[in-house]
């Protein structure tokens, strides 16, 4: 049977002060997406703020707009200055007001929470990761990780599925990604263009075309849900097993701790359980409707 | 005909295939090639013919006033053209080669008279492409909701 979370969260220590937002300064701004929508914050912590642990791929930090409010917002990167990569859409009043802030700009962090992508358990396996829209910016530091420890992996398959090509995401990195030839890279848009010379098409089209050990492979989506039940449907009759897939949930959140109980799924809280589980756990929830 | 016999058993597409069947495909299959930016199919046209691709990409394009329209790409090992398989036997979109392409090309319309006398080679290739159709289908089903607008339909709360 499978685990019920990839990190147990009971016992596990909550980072000092988990309650307290520290204030982080905006060191850079980058929007990738024309219309805007779509921004990184690198963040680096203020004089006198002692950061918590680097958050492991996966992983999310609570960001708030003092006077506006909270959002979980995952890392899309760590730097080596030890700063901290959030890419965030703007979708509601906290995120929209977000978009305008420039770099030095001050937000409350708190975190790293939650639970992490299962690097080490794919290691000496293949790496499938499926990507779509905004789901790319959680994946992004296991492709970081993934090609920093190289060796430790068979082949590493990225397949990424955006709106268009003017939404994709790290435009420099794909391409650089690209280049690469230890990295398979596949990318899809559902709607081209007439200079758009790739693939068009639903990224599981992308999965169907294999290229991984079905014995061997550990699988990682994060995307709409409606994406991730297609992306595993296509995984299985690819030939994954199922506790070989693992999912990145996404829900409105208040404590990150499991306390308040707004970000629940079922028995599961998606800030402390979450938010990357093994699919045989989200997949009864992905059939309830409304949830 | 030994050489399009390996092609077609290395083939996903086939592979659950009994060999008689496989030897029939492959006497209705012929190697060609095209040159980049070759229509292989135009929406009304009569369908007599599917390809399954072995090297390169293929779009498949809707029609419009104001020119065509990719809604999806296909590449090694993927089949483009289901029309042969039901009445009125016509197109419903354009193919186009996008990069040269390798491919296998079949005689349909040869193929439909085998599968109307031998009712258990029509019945499993009919089960071939009823999967084929559905994987589409849903694919356009999915392309459809415009899952990744902001708050688009599937993402959470």
């Amino acid at each position: 049977m499978a685990p019920d979370t990839v990190q147990p969260p009971p016992g596990s220590a909550l980072p000092e002060q988990a309650m307290a937002p520290q204030p982080w300064r905006i060191h850079s701004v980058r929007r990738d997406v024309a219309s805007n929508e779509v921004f990184s914050w690198e963040l680096r912590p203020e004089p006198g703020v002692e950061p918590g642990p680097l958050p492991a791929p996966g992983q999310f930090n609570m960001l708030y707009l003092f006077g506006v409010g909270e959002v979980p917002i995952s890392v899309s990167a760590t730097t080596a200055e030890g700063g901290v990569v959030h890419t965030t859409r703007a979708v509601g009043s906290v995120t929209r007001a977000m978009q305008g802030l420039e770099p030095g700009a001050v937000v409350g962090l708190r975190g790293p929470f939650g639970s992490q992508w299962p690097l080490e358990q794919a290691k000496g396996r293949d790496l499938v990761l499926v990507a779509g829209g905004i789901g790319l910016a959680p994946l992004r530091p296991v492709i970081h990780a993934a090609l920093e420890r190289r060796s430790d992996f068979g082949r590493v398959v990225v397949c990424y599925g955006a709106r268009s090509p003017g939404d994709m995401l790290f435009r420099d990195e794909l391409d650089a990604w690209d280049r690469r030839d230890d990295l398979d890279l596949r990318i899809t848009v559902d709607r081209g263009t007439a200079a758009w010379r790739g693939d068009v098409g639903v990224v599981t089209q992308l999965v169907e075309r294999g290229g991984f050990d079905r014995r061997n492979t550990l699988a990682m989506t994060c995307g709409p849900e409606v994406m991730m039940r297609f992306t595993a449907a296509t995984l299985e009759r690819r030939g994954l097993k199922p506790e070989d897939i693992f999912v990145s949930m996404e829900r409105n959140m208040r404590c990150a701790v499991g306390f308040c109980g707004h970000c629940q799924i079922g028995p599961h809280f998606v800030c402390r359980d979450g938010p990357v589980f093994p699919y045989p756990v989200m997949e009864p929830a992905f059939r309830i409707r409304e949830l | 005909m030994k050489e399009l016999l390996a092609i077609i058993e290395e083939q996903p597409f086939f592979e659950d295939m009994e060999p008689a069947h496989k030897r029939l495909l492959a006497a209705c299959a012929a190697e060609r090639s095209y040159e980049a930016d070759t229509r292989l199919m135009r929406d009304h046209e009569p369908a007599e013919t599917f390809w399954l691709i072995r090297s390169g990409q293929v779009a498949l394009e809707s029609p419009l006033r104001e020119g065509t329209v990719p809604f999806q790409t296909l590449g090694p090992g993927e089949i483009v053209g289901w029309s042969w398989l039901l009445p009125p036997y016509r197109a419903s979109y354009d193919a186009r080669a996008v990069t040269d392409i390798h491919t296998l090309r079949f005689d349909a319309g040869v193929l439909r008279d085998r599968m109307e006398a031998d009712p258990a080679f029509g019945y499993r290739l009919m089960k071939h492409f009823a999967a084929l159709i559905v994987q589409r289908l849903q694919a356009a089903r999915l392309q459809g909701l415009d899952i990744y607008q902001p708050g688009g339909p599937g993402h959470g709360a």
